[in-house]
């Protein structure tokens, strides 16, 4: 979702016209999101009606008395029509309230307080690794191009988006934990600081920074770091390509070569003419897939035991805990707009020519 | 380019300290000496209120955190032995049983436990008539008496009135169940949540319920600190037991779903015992020096279920067939070794009344020499729900190849587990591999669910296995199982739920296949660590590590 095109529209207009233009833009972008929200939870509430799972069956399990299974039918709204049952759910959604959810017991959005703080450490963590590693990997691929370098790093960068990712964090599990004992085992945090350290913001990283509790700031990091770096690996693959393509586009440019005629270093070039240049189209790239490992990635959430908000969904859409899946899906939708909306404005910053004058 | 390379490699030794700095990290990997850490698949917890909660994993929470009146004795489990009850006495019409409590006990809160507990206790199990609540009113009890039919007669005298002279085995078996659990009344009463009276709600609170789905209000060798879905169970220890405190600090359940991630978690010393491990895992944990298995048969067994709407499944000649075209053997030495154990019943091994009767093994000549009697001779195709996991697939793939010798093509409609448990709970499977877990340690629960089915129409009240399948069960079979109900001498009690077997084992759409064992790596520093013969019979108050 781009923000409308309309620099040259609005420019050279009168005050009032400009004023219009820009109302015209929120409300074009408003009806945007409403329809994204509307879709979402239309999606979200089918889906949850035609999956073959009767949803009493995760609030009860399968031993409840025939009663007690109408009864809670009743309760829960499923013997009213479907009309309805979507009515009395967007209502519900609409004030903000996701309900509970019926395999924690808890309101669904005390769980997302909990989960989502996991999978944005994990996912941040992961995109630092991926783009600190991923651009200059792609510079130097670009740089020498044809060499030995470029050749590895598009091995490298095919290997990391062919191979399944949860096959390559059972290996590294494997590896690093099993054999070599590394790194932890999976989870967030060892059973023995579960009760000497209290998360403020949930960032184990930064609270146990904040607290100068080294060991467990030691001990977090040694469970964060596999997951993270197979996350950094799988964006540093895209990122590294990415770059190299913006680079090489960049390299060939005319002010490169008068540059280099005004006889500037080699890495000045590269790094702040070439590289500045390339930085606009790359920051779309990582923030999309910031904004993908923010969904939570399920199959690595699966594979460490990291209680994100990927495998708080897929737990509860396995056991049509549907309240669950609406809230999560929301809050997942909201986090792209948002990141979208963001990267645009980046865009706009880095890049003068997108700006309005 | 010079200048280049020099970033490139300043930027390389940067990673490379990083790598070092975690390699370099102690491998910590024992967990502490008073700390006992299980790994177990703990998503089956939908609640931790012992009114409410019927799963399996909370079964045996509950069990070593909140205190019973009697519990199961595991020196002979068709026996009972008194936990918060010191002794009891059943009148002579046999409707009242009246419980003599234990002096001076006090609950982890350091309230006094007193008989007004026992029975409030009950109270709310009835009146807030969750799933498990059916296991007390069997007995007649309802919103409206039970005030009158559990009550304290005294502080340390608990009577309890049932509506028919029972077997005493039968109450005293459902006593032990979960749902028989004594909860701190003062300590509830506090966090009751208001509810407006309604048509479906009559009471004006919640008798705790929402408090307690997640707190904790027992009086057992543990203590609930906390439950966190999908995450972790903690359990400490509770300093005010009245019985023999427990040697362990804690006790930490983690959420760990996959065997082969338990394996790996259990070798290298990060949990202490790992309670989901599948066949394939079991050689690796045997052959090592320091791990050990431990193992129990469990209470659930597993069939084949021949939904008795399709009229071929519904031939008497299919139905017998079917029991003949399962390769038992195959099955037992490869598919469920370690995990399970052959059982053609439906009554699980230990239970009162338990028959050893393995009649049947693979014969495909007789079988087809059943269909050809049924009209059938070339075979017929059917459909099978079979849910994607092991050893369901398993037997699934087994059963379908030896099936079709005889000439019965099966299709396989594999699902995840709660998808295939709603269409058979719908009644619109054909063919489906079912598993029941007994509901409490008492020959009924099986015998209630496998033989009586009194509506056999769509709208049926009484949704038990026999329903499901829609099997209008023998008049005579069923009158014998209530019989056996309120036959007071429990040897002729057992006889005759041996008999009742004995006849479903002959006419009934379900083929039995085996009954589970539970099974445990452990490492070898934890002492003392016995799985029970139950979930709610697996104790963790003597384990201890050395």
């Amino acid at each position: 979702m781009t923000l409308p095109e309309t620099s040259q529209m609005v420019a050279g207009r009168s005050k009032g016209a400009r004023a219009r233009g820009r109302a015209a833009i929120v409300a074009r972008f408003l009806v945007v999101i409403v329809t994204t929200y509307l879709g979402l939870l239309a999606v979200t509430f089918f889906i949850g009606r035609v999956i073959p799972i009767d949803p009493v069956l995760a609030v009860l399990g399968d031993r409840a008395p025939a009663h007690v299974v109408e009864r809670v039918r009743e309760e829960m709204g499923l013997n009213l029509p479907l009309y309805q049952q979507f009515f009395r759910y967007l209502g519900d959604a609409l004030q903000g309230n996701f309900g509970t959810s019926v395999l924690t017991t808890n309101p669904v959005m005390t769980d997302i307080r909990r989960v989502l703080p996991a999978t944005v450490e994990l996912a941040t963590l992961g995109t630092l690794i991926g783009s600190l590693i991923g651009v200059p990997l792609g510079v130097l691929a670009a740089v020498k191009r044809g060499s030995l370098i470029d050749q590895a790093v598009r091995i490298v960068g095919l290997i990391g988006y062919s191979v399944p990712i949860f096959w390559l964090a059972l290996l590294s599990l494997l590896l690093f934990y099993a054999q070599l004992r590394w790194v932890a085992f999976p989870g967030r945090i060892d059973v023995v600081y579960e009760y000497t350290f209290t998360p403020r913001t949930g960032l184990f990283l930064l609270d146990s920074l904040w607290q100068g509790q080294w060991d467990v700031f030691r001990d977090v990091f040694r469970h964060i770091i596999l997951p993270a770096s197979l996350l950094g690996y799988v964006s540093l693959a895209y990122i590294s390509r990415m770059t190299r393509n913006f680079m090489l586009n960049e390299l060939s440019q005319e002010y490169i070569v008068a540059a280099r005629a005004k006889g500037l270093s080699e890495t000045r070039i590269i790094w702040f003419h070439a590289l500045r240049n390339a930085a606009v189209p790359l920051v779309t790239v990582i923030a999309l897939s910031y904004a993908s490992l923010l969904e939570g990635s399920v199959l690595t959430e699966t594979v460490f035991a990291w209680p994100g908000i990927g495998l708080y969904i897929t737990n509860s859409l396995q056991n049509a805990d549907m309240n669950a899946v609406l809230g999560g899906t929301i809050v997942i939708g909201s986090i792209f707009i948002a990141i979208n909306i963001l990267s645009d404005i980046l865009y706009r910053t880095l890049d003068p020519r997108t700006r309005a004058r | 380019m010079h200048t280049f390379g020099t970033t490139m490699r300043r930027l390389t030794a940067g990673a490379a300290i990083a790598l070092i700095m975690t390699a370099a990290a102690p491998a910590y990997a024992a967990t502490p000496a008073d700390t006992l850490v299980q790994a177990w698949a703990i998503d089956d917890i939908i609640s931790m209120d012992p009114g409410e909660a019927f799963e399996l994993s909370t079964a045996e929470i509950t069990a070593n955190t909140y205190s019973l009146l009697v519990r199961l004795d595991l020196a002979d489990t068709s026996k009972v032995k008194g936990d918060l009850a010191e002794s009891w006495t059943v009148s002579d019409d046999g409707l009242t049983y009246t419980f003599k409590l234990k002096p001076g006990m006090t609950f982890a809160s350091g309230n006094p436990i007193t008989a007004e507990d026992v029975a409030w206790s009950i109270e709310r199990v009835i009146k807030m008539d969750k799933s498990p609540a059916f296991i007390l009113t069997q007995f007649g009890l309802n919103g409206e008496n039970v005030t009158e039919k559990a009550k304290a007669v005294d502080p340390t005298t608990f009577s309890f009135t049932v509506d028919k002279a029972y077997a005493p085995s039968f109450v005293l078996n459902c006593l032990t169940a979960t749902v028989g659990s004594v909860v701190d009344k003062k300590l509830v009463l506090e966090h009751v949540a208001p509810v407006t009276v309604s048509a479906e709600s009559k009471y004006d609170n919640d008798f705790g319920n929402a408090w307690l789905k997640t707190n904790f209000a027992g009086s057992g060798p543990f203590k609930l600190r906390e439950w966190r879905a999908n995450e972790v169970v903690v359990l400490e220890r509770n300093d005010t037991y009245f019985g023999e405190k427990p040697k362990l600090a804690r006790v930490i359940y983690r959420h760990l779903k996959e065997s082969s991630g338990q394996r790996l978690a259990l070798e290298n010393g990060d949990v202490d015992i790992a309670r989901n491990i599948e066949p394939n895992d079991l050689d690796a944990i045997s052959g090592n020096a320091d791990l050990k298995l431990d193992s129990a048969p469990k209470g659930t067994v597993y069939f084949i279920s021949q939904n008795q709407k399709n009229p071929n499944l519904a031939k008497p000649e299919v139905i017998e067939a079917f029991k003949y075209l399962v390769d038992y053997d195959a099955i037992g030495s490869t598919l469920i070794k370690g995990v399970g154990e052959v059982h053609q019943t439906f009554l699980p091994k230990g239970v009162l009344g338990e028959l050893d009767a393995k009649p049947y093994k693979l014969d495909v000549a007789k079988a087809k020499e059943l269909l050809a009697k049924a009209g059938l001779p070339d075979g017929f195709t059917v459909t099978m729900d079979v849910r994607s996991i092991q050893p369901i697939t398993g037997i699934a793939e087994s059963f379908q190849q030896t099936a079709a010798q005889a000439g019965i093509k099966i299709d396989i409609i594999p699902g995840d587990g709660k998808q295939t448990l709603t269409k058979f709970r719908a009644r619109t499977h054909d063919i489906y591999i079912g598993q029941w877990g007994q509901d409490y340690f008492d020959p009924n629960s099986n015998a209630e669910t496998f033989t009586i089915n009194y509506d056999n129409s769509d709208e049926g009240k009484n949704k038990t296995l026999a329903w499901r399948n829609a099997w209008d069960v023998p008049k005579a079979l069923t009158e014998e199982a209530k019989a056996a109900l309120t036959e007071k001498d429990s040897e002729k009690r057992a006889a005759m739920y041996r008999d009742i077997q004995q006849k479903f084992l002959e006419t009934s759409p379900f083929t039995m296949i085996y009954q589970q064992t539970e099974v445990a790596g452990v490492r070898k520093d934890v002492q003392n660590f016995k799985l029970g013969p139950s979930f709610d019979t697996t104790f963790l108050g003597g384990v201890t590590k050395e």
